[in-house]
């Protein structure tokens, strides 16, 4: 006989694991509100144990710092909660550590289009060294310069744009 | 207590980034710059959630309950492991970057050997600071280079702040050759980072004299009490309160 299914908003028959990772992916990093920590690649995994329909998330943090994780793992579990499913753990890995090359392509347009510069991809000891200029979110020049090494966040330093003179955020390659 | 080595060194690791950045945060609102306060208030941060998790597996390799809060507020100063370095008083902001360039040129090369280490989860927690630190010494070997290379004033404060913190880095690379990493191997690197920051700022190597030690023995500076003092006061004051 089948594991009762938790009572709850979720249609009967639906993958569980799938609408528990729906749920986990659509939560909002509470730090930089227009991406989801699914687009900044801080979800990892979610998992359902088909046993005891308990779900696992494993996230892991942009910096070891970060004071949005806390945030974050409520969120999770308010998400999940409302998706019905009431089992779940949420664990958090620091291996691999984070990189700035696993924020989506469409996180990276979302950043972009709310004014704050996304990293370029992280250099490799490749065989021409390169810095790719940091382009402005608004008016798109190259002609941008460091105002600050660290920023807002932990994740940001902050710029300005010589071109329309706009002072904005850069998710710094990590 | 199943690994008592790997306890002590996570330990001390771990204090050394707990007491550096409470020494960092001291900094807040009062940097020369805003750009600087904040530089400073995220690097402190960064020392932070690395204390966090080599504490929390500090306590955990004890096995006698304590949490990373228990290590942090409720050990007295001989308790603590950390080294003297960064349990100094901040100084001027030269003496800061001094501070910061031999912590962060000491801790990368740590964190990347122990990123290859045995220990799982020392290793995930080198490769992730790792990145920090090389961060860490960019921005000071900047600022160093900037005070060194700049007017007489500021390369006289800069050169003495060299002159101030470079006894203590001794105790940073005394051999502890059954640890995870033996810190005596870092060396070679360390001086190869910081007399190139140094002589691209214009200044001396300092000779190499009076080593003071003691505090990977729990033996300290008056200076940790007060530190400890401040930091720990709301902790004890209000046992397990929470936000």
């Amino acid at each position: 006989m089948p594991t009762p299914e938790p009572a709850g908003e979720r249609d009967a028959g639906e993958p569980a694991v799938s609408s528990a990772r729906e749920a986990a992916a659509a939560v909002v990093d509470p730090e930089i509100r227009v991406v989801t920590i699914a687009d900044l690649g801080i979800l990892r995994d979610v998992e359902e144990d088909p046993a005891t329909g308990r779900v696992v998330v494993t996230i892991t943090p942009t910096y070891t710092g970060c004071p949005a994780m806390d945030v974050i793992r409520a969120d999770i579990r308010h998400r999940l909660a409302a998706a019905g499913h009431r089992d779940v753990e949420v664990r958090t890995v620091h291996s691999p550590a984070w990189s700035t090359d696993w924020i989506s392509d469409a996180g990276r347009a979302k950043l972009a289009a709310a004014g704050i510069a996304p990293p370029a991809p992280v250099r490799r000891d490749g065989v021409v060294p390169l810095t790719l200029a940091v382009r402005c979110p608004r008016c798109g020049s190259p002609e941008t310069a460091q105002l600050s090494r660290f920023g807002s966040t932990a994740c940001k330093a902050l710029w300005r744009c010589r071109a329309c003179s706009e002072p904005f955020d850069h998710l710094k390659a990590l | 207590m199943n690994n008592p080595l790997t306890f002590t060194f996570a330990l001390a690791l771990g204090d050394d980034a707990l007491i550096a950045a409470q020494r960092l945060a001291e900094w807040a609102t009062r940097a020369p710059e805003m750009e600087e306060d904040i530089a400073l208030a995220n690097i402190a941060l960064d020392q932070l959630g690395a204390a966090r998790l080599l504490l929390s597996y500090a306590g955990e390799l004890e096995g006698a309950g304590r949490d990373e809060d228990a290590l942090a507020f409720l050990r007295d100063d001989r308790e603590f492991r950390n080294c003297l370095l960064v349990e100094l008083p901040n100084g001027d902001f030269a003496m800061t970057m001094a501070k910061l360039l031999v912590l962060s040129a000491y801790q990368l090369p740590l964190y990347t050997a122990l990123a290859g280490c045995a220990d799982e989860r020392l290793a995930a927690i080198g490769g992730k600071a790792r990145k920090e630190s090389a961060y860490h010494l960019d921005h000071a070997a900047l600022w160093v280079k900037r005070l060194g290379d700049g007017t007489e004033e500021s390369h006289r404060r800069m050169q003495a702040g060299i002159d101030q913190v470079w006894p203590y880095a001794h105790e940073l690379f005394v051999a502890q050759p059954q640890a995870p990493v033996d810190p005596a191997t870092l060396r070679g690197e360390f001086d190869d980072t910081v007399s190139a920051v140094l002589a691209e700022a214009t200044l001396t190597v300092p000779e190499s004299g009076w080593a003071p030690g003691g505090g990977r023995d729990g033996v300290h500076t008056e200076d940790l009490s007060y530190l400890l003092a401040e930091m720990q006061v709301l902790h004890r004051a209000h046992p397990g309160a929470r936000w």
